[in-house]
């Protein structure tokens, strides 16, 4: 098992750096640079911010140097926030980005979770189609409708809960949490229920109901373990989405984390902030993909003898 | 069921959430009695160093903690004393005495020197500080060969310490805005011992900016900086005028998205919008005693013609094209009657300057235009791109434009939305037909709207090169007389502009805000400038927010 | 499932065209499924005769009238440039459906057999195909696609295949990890033992008993295409104005959901309409499909 980590951590670091590569010549491919802005800009000005940021060098310098200050865990200057450096920006955001991330994926596993397991015990009746179909509805529900619709309620009509901000005012994580949480819900719910109706024609849950055990241990003994595997291998690419996909939700309730960052940092052409957000969120993919492969792993009861005898 | 237990619990507790929180105190009553603006500012501020940011929302912020030697009057535009108490020039007009107020003192009470001026415009003119505004200081003396890399010894800039607080500014030539210049951040003092203390005068990098580190000089200062949070000013009691400045503090919030700073304003969160999304114009001006306050602003909204192309290289066709803009339609229906056909690339009423209508709405005219262009009815029409940068309001004027095009000329228009760094880079490589642009005015001076269109200026970008015009803007201007001589070169100049037809000028700007009653002291100005020392907020009015 | 479908479910195991066949039979029972089709099949013969049946021409303004309500005149109402909300919607379909087909198509292809490759090969092939999915994964795609829309021009088909490209990712490794659990089950093994070749028995054997978490996942691409769709039209890198998309329009209509519902509410429905026959239609066929639950 020790052994399994330790090389897939191994692997992660060509991947990070085949990322990083990649990324710092793609950006360098769009048109368009850092200090471009609606007014134009001297020619000696433009001169002066390059080399003060090294873009004056030769892309292959550039590169080496970005990979030097990297080891020593520098990832530079911001381009778009003189004064800031991409470290401070995403010491800054990470707080808020995990913290939405964490409840927003609460929300999503105990709806989702719920509503997926008690549609898969009577497929096909009442008690499938209606979490199913709300289930749709989360789905379709863009959160830049979803959002706004929710804010106009419990924000502006209600009067219940603030409608914008972070921590600022109480309950103003309620909302953002709920939205971000809700399309996640939904895709767990679906794929809970698929995973659920698959282990529940397997044999050794007909074994556990001849065995004579009720109905709600069988699930939660023998089917649950099994029907969450699906739902498990989407978690981890869901958390690296929850840390992306929450622009829209940061965007429209102000919330002041990563994903507002690093949407914009690629429309600013802020290049270490890019590669800085991009290297920090491979980092992230990579541990949660390999946490829920672990995850899953031990969910699988075949695949966990295969890790014992490692 | 261990499941449904757990539901219960968490299902309790959400509500208990719920309720706890509802009937909280607004930040609009609360920030009433405590005397604190709460302002939405439009975005996070790239950063506070007057010498190194650009941008409308750290215009908002550099200028509530630091002053100017003269500052604007909101109710006027005039200057009126700032740093300097007074100023006078010389009889040719082209040096300035600037006298310090003696009481001027930075926020950690060193008093403020003409020393400090020179200093930092050498520091704002330094070529290697890369500061985007530098230009702002061309018309003084030796700025523009400084900060080119012309001429290396700062020292021959013409702007001297006479004594303490004696500052001699020598221009170029007489220069009838650069008093107003003075108001904008790019010309304001920093504190040399801070900044050195944090790095190299020209360091962009450095933490001099920091709430615990800034020095400032103007009726606030910097008391909390969270980042995509909130930025908090207190009332600085260094301030040389404090006895005038009634906020006891003033909290910015970066509202990046409009249709949730309308809706934070609805909900009590903000006193004051910077802008509102255009469908809520009508609900808001039907309400009594609105909130909504629209005023002209010195800003053109126009296209930019890349007269190198065809079919656009043709004047016929630029004129063409022009005459079929149905300006009042659009303002009225699209625009939400929320902004002013214009005509020209001035805005009307920049302090007395009434710019030329040199041409009209007209169909028959545009249409026998084209024809005479070679395009009768539009038969033979190689197709028009419109280009655009990604924005709600931008699509809306693009695909009106398009449809008036295509039905009154009958010809073939396309638009291309790109997103704002490739349209940028589109405009400056001139790699477009007709592009959106618009342009705000730094200073109330058709100057700064008349001089975009010199040969190969850095803002032209539509290929447009007049000797005759540069010779107006450059040379017979600044050496007018009188007002109404210069005016009226101006006016000579602008006719030319809108005969050959470069840009086409759609609509002047307004400026559109949600303001909450209680917040005194904000007139509506063509700058749309606000300064934060005259404003204040009644505790009589009712905090109503116009529901 | 029923019990009638005995013998011809042991020869669909030889017979993939009888394994259509019988699917068929099956999801005819299924009623809500047959409405999703029936749906789906309105939806795309709609949208292809769009441009000879559509009320109005979808540039057509009238600036002066702007936004109205339904009426008889326009039966959805009208949006801001007074354009006709059905046409816009009409012609928004024929955009949707086709990023939703044709992207999660080619998200499908890509995902599964990369997935069930990796799957079955298992160890060092196993951990280099999925690392290069992680790399992937962990590309900035916005950039990725703002550089397509660049390099190559603005056109709808790169978009299609940019979306399909970021999409497989996640189909590729729901895949992966099916085909690892079924590669251990008992009959898969026998296959093996029989000396089946990899390719037979992954197309045999491993798919169709993957099909159902396959085919939920799809009619969830489905949807979660269509709304990057808006979202990057929304951001200028997709749709050009004035083309329009089912997205495009509720996101422009969520932003005036107080002053104009009706901009709102009838795109809403198209796409929810779409979006649940799809589900309908996906869980009938998952059902169909199942052998595993036929062999009962």
């Amino acid at each position: 098992m020790w052994r399994f980590i330790g090389i897939r951590l191994l692997q992660a670091v060509p991947v990070i750096l085949a990322v990083i590569t990649v990324t710092f010549f793609l950006v360098r491919m769009a048109p368009g640079g850092p200090f471009d802005s609606e007014k134009a800009v001297m020619p000696e000005v433009k001169a002066a911010l390059e080399a003060q940021y090294r873009l004056d060098l030769p892309l292959p310098q550039q590169y080496l140097a970005y990979l030097g200050d990297l080891t020593k865990g520098d990832l530079g200057p911001s381009f778009k926030y003189p004064g800031r450096d991409v470290n401070e920006l995403i010491s800054a955001g990470l707080p808020v980005t995990a913290e939405l991330g964490i409840y927003a994926l609460l929300v999503a596993l105990f709806l989702g979770g719920i509503s997926g397991v008690v549609a898969s015990l009577k497929p096909n009746t009442a008690q499938d189609y209606i979490p199913m179909s709300l289930a749709m509805i989360g789905i379709c529900m863009p959160a830049f409708l979803f959002g706004p619709l929710l804010v106009l309620v419990f924000g502006i009509y209600l009067e219940w809960l603030p409608v914008a901000g972070w921590g600022d005012i109480p309950g103003d994580k309620i909302l953002p949490s709920i939205t971000l949480g809700t399309a996640y819900a939904a895709y767990i719910a679906r794929l809970g229920r698929a995973g659920m109706l698959e282990v529940m024609s397997q044999d050794y849950i007909r074994t556990a109901r001849a065995k004579g055990l009720p109905e709600w241990q069988v699930v939660t003994r023998h089917a649950l373990r099994g029907g969450m595997i699906p739902v498990v291998a989407f978690l981890g690419p869901a958390f690296a989405g929850l840390l992306t996909g929450s622009f829209v939700v940061e965007t429209i309730f102000q919330v002041p984390g990563l994903g507002r960052f690093f949407v914009q940092a690629a429309f600013n052409r802020d290049y270490t902030m890019i590669l800085g957000s991009t290297v920090f969120l491979s980092t992230l993919i990579v541990l949660f993909n390999l946490l829920s492969d672990i995850l899953a792993a031990w969910m699988n009861p075949r695949l966990r003898a295969q890790f014992g005898g490692r | 069921m261990p499941l449904n237990r757990l539901k219960t619990l968490v299902v309790l507790v959400f509500f208990s959430t719920l309720v706890a929180c509802g009937g909280g105190e607004s930040n609009v009553s609360s920030g009433n009695r405590e005397g604190i603006l709460h302002y939405g500012n439009g975005s996070e501020p790239q950063g506070l160093d007057p010498h190194v940011v650009t941008g409308v929302p750290e215009n908002h912020l550099i200028r509530a903690l630091f002053e100017g030697l003269a500052v604007k009057n909101p109710y006027t535009l005039e200057p009126e004393p700032g740093v300097a108490e007074s100023w006078d020039f010389s009889e040719d007009g082209r040096i300035i005495t600037f006298h310090l107020n003696p009481r001027a003192k930075w926020s950690n009470g060193d008093p403020m020197t003409a020393q400090d001026y020179v200093w930092s415009w050498q520091r704002a003119l330094n070529p290697a500080m890369g500061n985007l505004y530098a230009y702002m200081l061309f018309p003084v003396k030796n700025a523009k060969a400084y900060a080119t890399g012309d001429l290396a010894d700062p020292e021959q800039l013409g702007v001297k310490a006479l004594d303490k607080l004696t500052l001699q500014v020598t221009l170029n030539e007489p220069t009838p805005y650069f008093i107003q210049l003075m108001d904008h951040y790019s010309t304001f003092a920093v504190h040399r011992p801070t900044i050195e203390k944090f790095g190299k005068s020209t360091d962009r990098f450095t933490k001099w900016t920091r709430v615990e580190n800034m020095v400032s000089n103007g009726a606030f200062k910097l008391s909390q900086w969270r980042l995509n949070r909130r930025i908090v000013m207190e009332k600085s009691t260094t301030y040389w005028d404090a006895d005038k400045v009634k906020l006891n503090g003033i909290v910015f919030y970066p509202t990046e998205n409009i249709v949730s700073e309308e809706r934070m304003f609805r909900a009590g969160q903000l006193h004051y919008t910077q802008v509102i999304p255009l469908e809520k114009i009508p609900v808001y001006q039907a309400m009594e005693n609105t909130p909504y306050v629209q005023a002209p602003y010195l800003g053109t909204y126009f296209f930019l013609i890349n007269t190198k192309v065809p079919p656009v290289d043709d004047v016929r066709v630029r004129q063409a094209l022009s005459m079929a803009v149905d300006r009042d339609t659009l303002a009225a229906t699209v625009m939400q009657k929320s902004v002013y056909p214009a005509y020209s690339i001035t805005p009307p009423g920049a302090l007395g300057y009434k710019p030329p209508k040199v041409f009209g709405y007209d169909l028959e005219k545009a249409r026998a235009l084209l024809a005479e262009a070679g395009y009768p009815n539009g038969e033979g029409w190689p197709g028009l791109e419109i280009t655009y940068n990604t924005s709600e309001s931008h699509r809306k004027i693009a695909v009106a434009l398009q449809q008036m095009w295509k039905e009154a000329l009958d010809i073939e228009v396309t638009i291309a939305n790109q997103e704002w760094k490739v349209y940028l880079d589109s405009v400056t490589q001139m790699n477009f037909q007709v592009a959106r642009r618009g342009w705000i005015g730094d200073y109330v001076d058709p100057n700064n709207f008349l001089d975009l269109y010199l040969t190969g200026g850095g803002n032209n970008n539509t290929g447009f090169a007049d000797p005759h015009y540069d010779d107006l803007i450059l040379r017979k201007a600044p050496q007018a007389k009188s007002r109404e001589e210069r005016f009226a070169i101006f006016t000579e100049a602008e006719t030319m502009l809108m005969k050959e037809m470069p840009i086409i000028p759609v609509y002047t700007y307004t400026s559109k805000h949600l303001i909450n009653p209680s917040v005194r002291g904000v007139p509506s100005n063509l700058m749309d400038s606000i300064n934060f020392k005259y404003v204040w907020l009644d505790l009589e009015t009712k905090t109503g927010t116009g529901e | 499932m029923s019990n009638d479908t005995t013998i011809s479910d042991i020869a669909t195991a030889e017979h993939g065209t009888s394994l259509w066949k019988d699917a068929w039979i099956r999801l005819k029972k299924n009623r809500l499924a047959l409405f999703g089709l029936a749906v789906l099949t309105l939806f795309i013969i709609v949208a292809l005769l769009t441009p000879w049946i559509a009320p109005y021409g979808y540039e057509t303004q009238d600036l002066d009238l702007g936004a109205t309500p339904p009426s008889a005149a326009h039966w959805l109402g009208t949006d801001i440039f007074g354009r006709d909300l059905l046409t816009l919607i009409m012609y928004g379909g024929r955009i949707s459906l086709a990023v939703g087909f044709v992207a999660t198509t080619v998200a499908l292809l890509i995902g599964v057999t990369y997935g069930a490759i990796a799957g079955y090969a298992g160890g060092k092939i196993d951990a280099a195909m999925m690392r290069l999915v992680d790399i992937l994964y962990a590309l900035p795609f916005m950039i990725f696609i703002v550089l397509l829309m660049v390099v190559f021009g603005r056109n709808l088909l790169l978009l299609f295949l940019a979306i399909g490209a970021v999409e497989w990712l996640t189909m590729a490794r729901i895949m992966r990890s099916q085909v690892q659990s079924l590669r251990q089950q008992e009959f898969v093994e026998a296959a093996v033992s029989l000396g089946l070749g990899p390719a037979t028995i992954i197309r045999r054997h491993i798919i169709p008993n993957a099909l159902g978490p396959i085919i939920v996942y799809t009619t969830l691409t489905i949807p979660s295409v269509m709304l990057l769709e808006a979202f990057l039209s929304f951001l200028g890198l997709g749709v050009q104005p004035p083309q329009t998309s089912w997205g495009l329009l509720i996101s422009y209509g969520a932003e005036t959901m107080e002053e104009f519902p009706w901009l709102l509410i009838f795109p809403g429905l198209a796409l929810s309409l779409t979006l649940f026959s799809l589900n309908f239609l996906g869980d009938g066929l998952r059902d169909a499909l199942d052998v595993r639950s036929s062999k009962d």
